[in-house]
């Protein structure tokens, strides 16, 4: 973790330290609008005429014209610098067209698997020889990239992987063993970033730590297991390699030996952001074409689009695709600053956000099409299949939400261990500062963080959402004071609280991001800006309870918690491995 | 011969939008919609970058008469291969008469005074459907045109151009300087990539005014009305061939 950490959730970030990051939203200079415009057009075009998703997905392939197009138009190297003959786009750039590269699900995981992670080692980490030899090749598409991490017994606990890397005896190359799952562009990859253990001396003692490397299928020794059978992005190349005594030479250690799980986590939290836009993409369209089916389908002799639980549906559509773009062009926007600053937990709670609510939307799309969703002659029950991966890969959701809320209760530990050393050496003033503002927050007294007001930085129209944000704020900051409180290091181990807790903190990232933006597009006025202020308030409204209601859960003995039954039902049901009620039917004599 | 080829490019509506005619019936539109290059101009473009790719030509010089935006146009022009861009400025009232007589004598000035061998454009703009800026370009330089082209070949110093007519194809010979207007089978565009983008932004586009030109705008037409086509009204079935005729007959068709 970085030192000097300033964002979102750095305790008490909750005091606006922030506030300068994420207000205003970020904005991009006129050139590069028109920029972007300019490369969005030709893409779009590509995707709209020459892209046959449904072929794609039946036949399970993406046909090489295809793939050729997509290298033409220069999609492989978004990211490269231009020196090593890539586009030299920015994150915010990269997440733009990620809106349309979604169109299709299997053409956006190649291209994420390529550059994204692939080759994003190389761009990160990688030594001057590395990039001059690698990235032009891999930039034009002349060579596929892959990502090696995930094995049979390591999946989310990727620093327990086995794949073995051993130094030769005239110290000059690496021989690399083992074997890799789940590998996107698997068998048409050229170039990949494999990560591997090797003994490394630290001071003396010899201890086995993962390094990462650029191998060439080249190098020999290395086959691709038959293509996976997926339910979705059936287009993308998903399979196992393994590695049997391949030599790598040592030049191809990308950073220094032994450091390859800092490697990989840079990695995998660099892409995540950009689920936000590409999610925020797909639903997009996908309201187009059910808008256009509700507006003329008939029954009852009122069109669709005249029901309330139709309407639910297209509401809670936009949302979501407000709320995703907001936060995946604020998080890009802050990557783009210079200094490199560390957006990983943003990011995460970006990918947690835009996953599962782009899964509920698909299938509520699904569900206004009736019967017709559910045939293949749609494409909606595709865009459900090609869905249900983003959960599931670039880090589970149940992994990420522990990241997120233990990394934003590592910085209130710090602030609270300094409070109860505080308390300790009898510092009464300080006890009295700590139970005032408890006293203060429970008896429902106004909090004030300076984000409205005259100087403030959201716009009237949406001051009383930013009140509610406010009082979450402080909610939480005291919430979370009281959990580490009560449980000290166990939290760890506490699941069912972390998760309430990283819900909370999403849901507080997603509302500063609707706050800043919507506040943006008033002060400039954007076409359509009274819109977005009804999004944002709707949006902040419902967050706001969901938040009081999640921290309600979190206070101590609070009957609104379940937690202990749930653990003890999963408790019984997983110690017989089954259902284990009598049946009702059942009688006992 | 100067081996200089002049391409207009209209900015239109995106084909694909759904036109919607404004409340009071002034005209379309066109506010937050969907603008791209008019699609017959692409093809205007991709002949001219093709003819300097085979060499037969020197440099490609793309013109739009418009706002600010049509710079847009001008890179797409840009990123598909054309060497240099003018935009000629015209805003307000006047780009909302803009129309085949005013943009020819701007063609028309340009060809001359850039030296040009030939000026390519689209057959029509798929908004107006005017089909007539080209004809009148050739008229105003008193060149030759060669329109609806589906193939042009040099031959010599003459040009063959093979045209798409009602009652099939006519091949004609026409000497340069000549005005050519594209049609569909002329060739298939390719599409700007993004590293072509890229580059273009490094290509220079020229901002002229009508009047350095020494060009008169003003419109000798007026729109009264603009009005979305009458709804399609639903058919009738009829039983035999003299119900038919009857129905015909009271509908005063026959």
């Amino acid at each position: 973790m970085t030192e000097n950490r300033n964002t979102f959730t750095t305790f008490p970030f909750l005091m606006f330290v922030l506030q300068a990051e994420v207000f205003p939203y970020p904005e991009i200079g006129n050139e590069e609008v028109e920029e972007i415009n300019q490369l969005v057009a030709p893409v779009e075009r590509f995707f709209t005429e020459e892209v046959d998703s449904a072929k794609i997905d039946r036949e399970a392939k993406i046909p090489p014209e295809t793939l050729n197009g997509l290298k033409e138009l220069g999609l492989f190297g978004i990211m490269v610098p231009e020196e090593y003959g890539g586009l030299g786009l920015s994150n915010t750039m990269y997440a733009r067209l990620a809106e349309i590269i979604s169109l299709d699900g299997s053409i956006a995981v190649t291209l994420a698997a390529h550059q994204a992670i692939g080759l994003k080692g190389i761009l990160i980490a990688g030594n001057e020889a590395q990039k001059q030899k690698y990235l032009p090749k891999l930039a034009s598409g002349e060579h596929i990239a892959a990502f090696c991490l995930t094995e049979p017994g390591s999946g989310s606990d990727a620093a327990s992987i086995q794949t073995r890397a051993t130094l030769s005896e005239d110290g000059k190359q690496y021989l690399l063993s083992g074997s890799k799952i789940w590998i996107s562009n698997g068998a048409i990859a050229d170039v990949m970033t494999v990560f591997a253990r090797t003994e490394v001396d630290v001071d003396g003692v010899k201890k086995d730590k993962i390094s990462a490397f650029i191998v060439e299928r080249a190098y020999g020794g290395i086959t691709s297991g038959k293509a996976e059978d997926k339910l979705g992005i059936r287009g993308s190349n998903t399979c196992e390699v393994s590695f049997d005594n391949v030599p790598v030479p040592v030049e191809n250690v990308i950073g220094e030996v032994g450091s390859g799980f800092k490697v990989a986590m840079n990695i995998l939290n660099s892409g995540r952001f950009s689920m936000g836009s590409s999610s925020a993409g797909m639903i997009k369209k996908l309201i187009e074409l059910t808008a256009e089916y509700a507006a003329t389908r008939k029954q009852f002799n009122k069109s669709l689009s005249e029901f309330g639980m139709i309407q639910e549906k297209f509401a809670m559509m936009a949302l979501n695709a407000f709320v995703m773009e907001s936060m995946a062009y604020l998080t890009a926007g802050m990557m783009d600053r210079p200094g490199l600053p560390d957006c990983s937990l943003e990011a995460a709670m970006v990918k947690v956000f835009s996953s599962e609510g782009g899964w509920i939307c698909v299938s509520e799309a699904l569900q206004v099409l009736g019967g017709l969703g559910y045939t293949k002659d749609y494409p909606y029950e595709r865009y459900v299949r090609d869905c249900r991966i983003l959960p599931i890969f670039e880090g589970t959701n149940e992994i990420l939400r522990m990241y997120i809320a233990l990394t934003g209760m590592q910085y209130a530990g710090k602030a609270l261990t300094g409070k109860i050393k505080e308390m300790k050496k009898g510092n009464i003033g300080m006890v009295f500062g700590v139970v005032g503002k408890k006293l203060k927050s429970s008896l429902g007294g106004s909090v004030d963080y300076g984000l409205t007001g005259k100087d403030g930085v959201v716009h009237p129209s949406l001051a009383e959402s930013a009140k509610k944000f406010e009082q979450n704020v402080s909610h939480v900051g005291s919430t979370v004071e009281s959990l580490l409180y009560r449980y000290g290091k166990t939290i760890v181990d506490e699941q069912l609280i972390l998760k309430r807790v990283a819900d909370v903190m999403i849901n507080l990232y997603a509302m500063t991001a609707v706050l800043s933006r919507a506040s943006r597009s008033i002060s400039i006025g954007l076409r359509n800006h009274d819109h977005e202020v009804l999004l944002a308030n709707t949006f902040c409204s419902d967050a706001f309870f969901k938040n009081n209601y999640l921290m309600t859960q979190l206070q101590k003995h609070s009957p609104e918690n379940n937690d202990a039954n749930i653990k003890k039902i999963a408790r019984e049901v997983l110690e017989n491995r089954a259902y284990i009620c009598s049946h009702p039917l059942e009688r006992t004599f | 011969m100067s081996g200089r080829v002049l391409v207009g490019v209209k900015r239109v509506i995106d084909y694909a939008v759904k036109i919607r005619v404004k409340p009071d019936n002034s005209s379309v539109v066109t506010d937050g919609v969907k603008h791209s290059m008019n699609p017959f101009c692409e093809i205007a473009v991709e002949e001219a970058v093709k003819l300097k790719e085979k060499k037969l030509i020197k440099e490609v010089v793309a013109v739009s008469c418009g706002p600010q935006q049509a710079q847009e146009t001008i890179r797409t022009a840009l990123a598909m291969g054309a060497d240099r861009g003018i935009h000629v400025e015209v805003t307000g009232k006047d780009y909302e008469t803009l129309g085949p007589l005013q943009v020819s004598k701007i063609m028309a000035a340009l060809a001359k005074k850039e030296d040009a061998q030939l000026v390519i454009l689209g057959k029509q703009a798929i908004d107006d459907d005017c089909n007539q800026t080209g004809q009148m370009t050739a008229a105003l330089l008193d060149w030759p045109q060669g329109t609806f082209a589906s193939e042009v070949s040099f031959d010599g110093d003459k040009i063959k151009v093979v045209r798409e007519i009602d009652g099939g194809l006519e091949t004609i010979k026409i000497k340069t300087p000549a005005v050519v207007t594209a049609d569909l089978r002329l060739n298939t565009p390719r599409y700007a990539t993004l590293p072509n983008i890229m580059k273009a932004k490094k290509k220079k586009i020229a901002n002229v005014k009508p009047a350095d030109l020494g060009v008169d705008l003003t419109s000798r037409l007026e729109v009264v009305r603009v009005d979305e086509p009458p709804q399609r009204q639903a058919g009738v079935k009829v039983e035999t061939v003299d119900d038919l005729v009857g129905k015909l007959k009271e509908a005063g068709t026959v």
